[in-house]
């Protein structure tokens, strides 16, 4: 059994068929999940100015450049082994550098919540043994964390749900659109205008405590009471909602308190971005956007989008994602201007705009550790595929050496 | 896949008898739930037929990779979520720690297994819509949002 880094749900059951240091069948994971394990097709090789270089020179001058830097910045984190992480958050104390992870524009402030105990929380086995009603809120499960639903909420038998989803449970879907999520939960979707969660909840906080909402009375109050009655309940809040409350998460804070049966477990799509965060958190209290100084500041302006914006960093280490596929592109000019360091398993979009490019082994197949799941359990990943990469973890240390 | 009627409609419309059905609409019925094949009508493989004959079986070639219970998945359509795995009844009865726990099957006796991300049925004979005390289950169909299961 092997632990799939598809997503945070780290499925751990996992099989698979190895021929030839590759894997050539994946049994048990969802097809996200079966394509993440199969590893990449074009794999990264060590490069400096775009020119094939030796994985040494590469790390040598890695660590110049970053040594040079006025103010740079380690960023990604969120597919990178909590070992790999602490490693980062060192160099960046070394280097007097911004840290900074992909929550930063996902999830962080809502787990940042969790984190300082704002929310009730639970894990995600108490949802599979005890939960019976279930909200997906802005988030689309069944696509993004394909068996959140048949692991651990809706589907299984648990242990006081044994009669699972036919009688013991009820699914709920709010969004904006019918997700496929909202196809399972069928006769409890509430479809609501763009950007309209925040008048969802406070209708929902309304009808709670007894008013009756003005628009769509008769449903929101439907939901208010089978949310009233549920004996364990959990709400997932997806990136849909975070969105669209923005900073104002207090109101998320307001309906917890009303539902005193209630959980409520941030959606993390990438597979240890929670493990950064909580490494971040313990280290400073901040959970992302940081500069190590003589101690920890914690500003907007050290988030990447503002940093890029702002054009305040002179050098960027990438490990552990992709920004370039997912910022927007006003930013993208300021990003190729200055030197990328991209440490990456697989040619990316920012490995090919890098300076430097170091590839390191894929982490959880060819080489181990431990990630963090979305609900904060720690689950260790393995390295069953022999190969000749170096683990990120190492080439951080390296890079660290070379100061 | 196609209605009664859209077969009908491809048949000779003779009432011949000749494929063992009282009706030309007994035998659509009996292609549609794959108990007789296109070929049992003997007069449509005559040449004026064969424009209604090659339509009939376009129309009836989705089902044509469909097991002994009418079950076919759809593997472009399927993502590998496991939902029918762990809602499947045979699977809870047969595996109600692994499968029936939303876990990974732990014996080779469930109905429904993820393989390279994407639903493989086997020991189909299992299946509650199959043999004496057969039942209209629907415990597949259900949890897919994408319509990756379905029985002809
Ligand atoms: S749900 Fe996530 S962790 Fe589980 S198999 Fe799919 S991608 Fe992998």
């Amino acid at each position: 059994m092997i632990t799939c880094t598809g997503c945070s749900l780290l499925c751990d059951d996992i099989d698979v068929v190895i021929e030839n240091h590759r894997i050539k069948e994946v049994r048990n994971a969802c097809r996200r999940g079966a394509a993440k394990l199969k590893g990449c097709r074009n794999r990264l090789r060590p490069s400096i100015d775009q020119t094939p270089a030796d994985i040494d020179t590469s790390i040598k001058r890695a660590a110049l450049i970053l040594k040079n830097a006025r103010s740079p910045m380690l960023y990604g984190w969120s597919n990178s082994t909590c070992e790999a992480q602490s490693n980062g958050i060192k160099l960046a104390k070394k280097l007097n550098a911004i840290i900074d992870d992909t929550s930063s524009f996902c999830q962080g402030l809502l787990i940042e919540k969790v984190l300082k105990k704002k929310f009730r929380a639970c894990s995600l086995d108490d949802v599979k043994n005890k939960a019976d009603v279930l909200v997906y809120w802005g988030s689309d499960a069944q696509d993004s964390q394909p068996r959140h639903l048949s692991r651990f909420s809706y589907f299984p038998r648990g242990e006081s749900r044994q009669r699972g989803y036919e009688e013991d449970r009820i699914a709920i879907a709010i969004d904006v659109r019918e997700s496929n999520t909202a196809k399972i939960c069928k006769g409890h979707f509430y479809r609501i205008p763009l950007k309209g969660d925040r008048e969802f909840i406070l209708s929902l906080t309304g009808a709670l405590s007894g008013k009756v909402p003005k628009h769509d009375a008769k449903r929101i109050l439907e939901l208010a009471d089978i949310m009233k009655k549920a004996e364990f309940g959990a709400i997932f809040v997806g990136i849909g909602l975070t969105y669209s409350i923005k900073d104002d998460v207090d109101i998320l804070v307001a309906l917890g308190d009303m539902l005193p049966n209630f959980h409520i477990l941030p959606m993390v799509g990438h597979y240890n971005m929670r493990g950064f965060n909580e490494a971040l958190f313990k280290e400073t209290g901040f959970v992302n956007r940081v500069r190590f100084d003589s101690t920890a500041v914690h500003e907007n302006k050290y988030a990447i989008v503002e940093a890029l914006k702002q054009k305040s960093i002179d050098a960027l280490l990438v490990t552990g994602s992709d920004p370039l596929s997912c910022l927007p592109g006003s930013m993208i000019s300021y990003l190729a201007s200055i030197p990328v360091i991209c440490i990456d398993p697989c040619v990316t979009l920012t490995s090919k705009i890098s300076k430097i490019t170091i590839p390191s082994a894929v982490s959880g197949i060819e080489s181990g550790g431990s990630a963090v799941r979305m609900d904060g359990k720690v689950i260790e990943l393995s390295g069953i595929v022999e190969n000749n990469y170096l683990a990120d973890t190492e080439i951080l240390s390296r890079i660290m050496e070379e100061l | 896949m196609p209605t009664v009627m859209e077969l009908y409609k491809l048949l000779p419309k003779t009432n011949c008898k000749k494929c063992g059905e009282s009706t030309c609409m007994a035998f659509a019925v009996a292609l549609l739930s794959r108990k007789k094949k296109v070929s049992e009508c003997t007069p449509i493989i005559e040449e004026m037929f064969k424009k209604d004959r090659e339509k009939l079986e376009s129309l009836l070639l989705p089902s044509s990779g469909a097991g002994e219970t009418g079950m076919i998945v759809h593997t472009e359509l399927c993502t590998g979520c496991s939902n029918c795995v762990v809602a499947c009844p045979v699977d809870v009865a047969n595996d109600p720690r692994g499968a029936g726990t939303g876990g990974a099957p732990t014996n080779d006796k469930v109905i429904f297994r993820v393989v390279d991300g994407k639903v493989v049925a086997s020991n189909i004979k299992e299946c509650r819509r199959f043999g004496k005390n057969r039942v209209l289950c629907y415990a597949c169909i259900d949890p897919c949002p994408t319509g990756a299961i379905e029985f002809v």
